[in-house]
């Protein structure tokens, strides 16, 4: 009852806080200074990722993943529309929320972030010289892509597990059938080319059906494994809430993927149906977006030793594998403790009958003793998830009490309660999912901010919180209002990222299909109802600058920005456009704005990003002839 | 928002660079380039360039360059969005001309010909992403115009 006392609701606690008077030295940076880390911040319903600097907490950017942008026109112009094709049909939107950072031997690389589509399954990769978005690839035979997209310690794979458990392949069947075992699930290994990063679904494995919802992949020793939690074991399919919590243990699933590709190189896994949508955006050219069909499947059955069931407490969240590889730490939203499972005690006893309790779908159960290393006993109600600090502790973070609890590995021992406000989700340490985490400073990614901001209305701003952990005991040093959901976060340290980031696409670079190099190739082109504009910008005009075009033509303005300096973007905007929104075209890229030119009159268009003192005269007219 | 932030950038300086605009902005007459400014090497990373007899070859390539970067706001003949360009190789040395080139948004801060070019222009010279090579063979290209 203490806890509660700790947490949402208590006016205490946001006292407490104010009193860490050096705080906001410990987040200033002076104008002109950089911060010390990056913060990729998923954006939960938005659809999207942010970029925040740390310790300031400023945000320095949105990058538009699964949902379409606006600002920018991501989403809508041809070269980046086809990115958001899936075999649903255009999808401009879903629920993002795990992100997970390209790592090499366990550690961070720099070179991509990868973020799940949970709502229509998909993965994405976002490439960090350009901070865009480069490819989403379909999970197919997928209801929920939640537990996603989990790297490998070298990024060789990146795994999804549904969330949702429907029949595979996809049947109208009674629901009540649920629990007569017509649902499954799968979990799906989607290759990463290492030079390219390209994404290819290498293999996916039928699993019982329950709600996979989290998973993180071993390192070091564990290297050949990684973690699902799933929840409903019960497969309720009616009052889930209630339904769902009757057992009192759920299982984390241990999943050697290094045995899977054995067994698919063995032939061991059978052609399966599955349709999907790969869209990839080559460098400064029009998104290649292929229908694939068909994916290798793997049933448990057939793979000896590729699966394990441990059970671990209620309704688990969070499963983490600390820096060693060794520790596998559940977190359960209705749980009263943190259980660690032992990676060594899981070899010893993975296969000796008698550290059994049962099979489903012929994947054998553990006992719950025979994998424990220990348990965190009553840290604080519903933990959820654990990151570490790379010096022997763990934080988790605690839904129902709002605070974070800082533990340590071995004694198992709480040695803080922090608190949260209010609800806080997932946790993030500077490279916290890393072989060599490098600590400093945590975010608590949190769900309700009541009380902490000016109101605005009935919604409120999510917000995370900063916490230094690098002394004894770790310090709340600011909280700040996100976009959208913080779900999930990567923090980067900056000099890992800062001296690659890209600052122009050089023009003789541009392979665009409709890019001119030149002022004099401007030029107009009809072919019969369609009208290609080959358009060029430099601060401050366009060629050609007026243009003539017949009501009903469609129009196409392929518009290359000429400027090789960096962040001198230029806009393009057409007045009354109905479908198409602002574009904005970076040194050096080409983009097209298609325009279905409406009844006769004059139309102007201009640039929207203020380039220039003569930026206000960068505009001209289009004529629509009758 | 990119002005501002050049002029940040650039924070101790900025105050004098706005007088300096004001200045030649409002005067009725533009002042007279010395001696001294018309033999200015200017500012950036070419301190010295040997001349030769004009390179074809170096003019052809400086040419296909100079239209796909410099041509949108420079010709010769005639004031577009930045001077005309007929007879620079006589006005400038090729130091400056490099420079220009090469390193604009310093030189328009702190070289006095670049200031006054950029308060009677107002488009702040983009750097173009040329190599110093380029910059020399557009300079052979800009030598060759002057001598037809
Ligand atoms: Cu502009």
């Amino acid at each position: 009852m203490i806890l509660i006392g700790l947490g949402y609701g208590c006016k205490n606690g946001a006292a407490t806080a104010a009193l860490a008077s050096d705080a906001a030295k410990r987040v200033y940076v002076a104008p002109g200074e950089k911060d010390e880390v990056y913060a990729f911040l998923s954006g939960g319903f938005s659809g999207q990722m942010s970029v925040y600097g740390i310790p300031s907490t400023r945000l320095f950017k949105i990058i538009p993943v699964f949902s379409v942008f606006p600002e920018n026109g991501y989403g809508y112009d041809e070269e980046t529309k086809n990115m958001l094709r899936t075999t649903h049909g255009y999808v401009p939107w879903d629920d993002s929320h795990h992100i997970e950072a390209s790592m090499t031997d366990g550690k961070q690389d720099g070179r991509w972030l990868f973020l799940n589509a949970n709502n229509t399954p998909r993965l994405a990769r976002i490439d960090l010289r350009s901070f865009e978005t480069k490819e989403i690839i379909e999970i197919p035979n997928s209801a929920g892509n939640h537990a996603s997209p989990f790297a490998t310690e070298n990024t060789e794979y990146l795994m999804a597990a549904t969330r949702f458990s429907v029949p595979i392949p996809q049947a109208s069947v009674p629901i009540e059938n649920f629990s007569k075992g017509d649902f499954k699930g799968t979990v799906s290994m989607v290759k990463v080319d290492p030079k390219s990063g390209r994404l290819s679904l290498e293999l996916q494995i039928l699993v019982p059906g329950f709600d996979y919802d989290l998973s993180h992949c071993g390192k070091g020793k564990s290297h050949d494994w990684c973690f699902f939690t799933s929840y409903n074991s019960e497969q309720a399919y009616k009052m889930i809430e209630v339904g769902a919590s009757k057992n009192d243990k759920d299982y984390i699933l241990a999943f050697n993927w290094v045995r899977a590709k054995q067994c698919l190189d063995q032939g061991k896994a059978s052609n399966f149906g599955g349709e999907y949508y790969r869209n990839y955006l080559p460098e400064n050219q029009p998104a290649i977006s292929e229908k694939l069909s068909g994916v290798k499947m793997l049933q448990p059955k057939d793979c000896p030793g590729v699966m394990y069931y441990m059970p671990t407490p209620k309704s688990p969240h969070g499963t983490d594998v600390d820096p060693t590889g060794e520790y596998i730490v559940g977190g359960g939203k209705l749980a009263t403790v943190i259980p660690v499972h032992s990676f060594s005690k899981l070899m010893e006893v993975k296969d000796k009958p008698e550290h059994r309790s049962g099979t489903i779908m012929d994947i054998p159960i553990l006992k719950y003793e025979s994998t424990l290393a220990g348990e965190v006993k009553k840290p604080c109600l519903g933990p959820l998830h654990t990151e570490f600090d790379g010096k022997g502790y763990a934080y988790t973070s605690c839904f129902v009490s709002s605070e974070v609890v800082k533990w340590e590995l071995g004694t198992w021992e709480v040695e803080q309660h922090l608190p949260a406000y209010y609800s806080v989700g997932h946790l993030s340490i500077v490279g916290g999912s890393s072989k060599d985490p490098y600590g400093k400073y945590l975010i608590a990614l949190n769900k309700i901010t009541k009380d902490r901001y000016l109101p605005v209305g009935m919604e409120l701003p999510q917000s995370a919180q900063l916490y230094d952990i690098s002394g004894g005991k770790a310090e709340l040093l600011s909280d700040f209002p996100t976009v959208g959901e913080p779900h999930y976060s990567q923090m980067i340290p900056a000099k890992l990222l800062m001296d690659k980031a890209a600052k122009i696409y050089p023009l003789e670079e541009n392979k665009h299909p409709y890019a001119i190099k030149n002022e004099k190739d401007a030029r107009v082109v009809r072919e019969g109802n369609t009208v290609r504009v080959y358009m060029t910008q430099i601060r401050s005009h366009f060629k050609p600058d007026t243009i003539e075009v017949r009501s009903g033509d469609t129009v196409f303005f392929h518009v290359t920005n000429l400027e090789q300096d960096f962040d001198i973007p230029h806009g393009f905007a057409v007045g009354g456009a109905p479908e198409m929104p602002n574009l904005l075209i970076m040194p050096g890229q080409t983009r097209t704005f298609k325009w279905k030119a409406p009844k006769p009159g004059i139309y102007p268009f201009y640039c929207t990003d203020f380039c220039s003192a003569l930026h206000q005269e960068m505009q001209q007219y289009i004529r629509v002839l009758p | 928002m990119k002005i501002i932030k050049n002029i940040i950038k650039f924070g101790k300086i900025a105050p004098v660079l706005l007088g300096l605009i004001a200045f030649s902005y409002c005067g009725k007459e533009k002042p007279a380039e010395t001696e001294s400014s018309v033999a200015s090497k200017g500012v950036g990373p070419v301190s010295s360039v040997t001349l030769g007899t004009l390179n074809e070859g170096m003019a052809q390539k400086g040419k296909l360059n100079f239209e796909t970067k410099c041509s949108a706001c420079h010709k010769f003949e005639e004031k577009v969005v930045g001077p005309a360009l007929k007879g620079v190789t006589e006005r400038r040395t090729p130091e400056w001309i490099m420079n220009m080139i090469l390193n604009p948004i310093e030189m328009t801060q702190k070289d006095p010909i670049a200031q006054e070019l950029l308060a009677e222009h107002l488009t702040q010279m983009t750097f173009q992403n040329v190599q110093e090579s380029e910059a020399r063979e557009i300079l052979e290209y800009l030598r060759k115009m002057d001598k037809k």
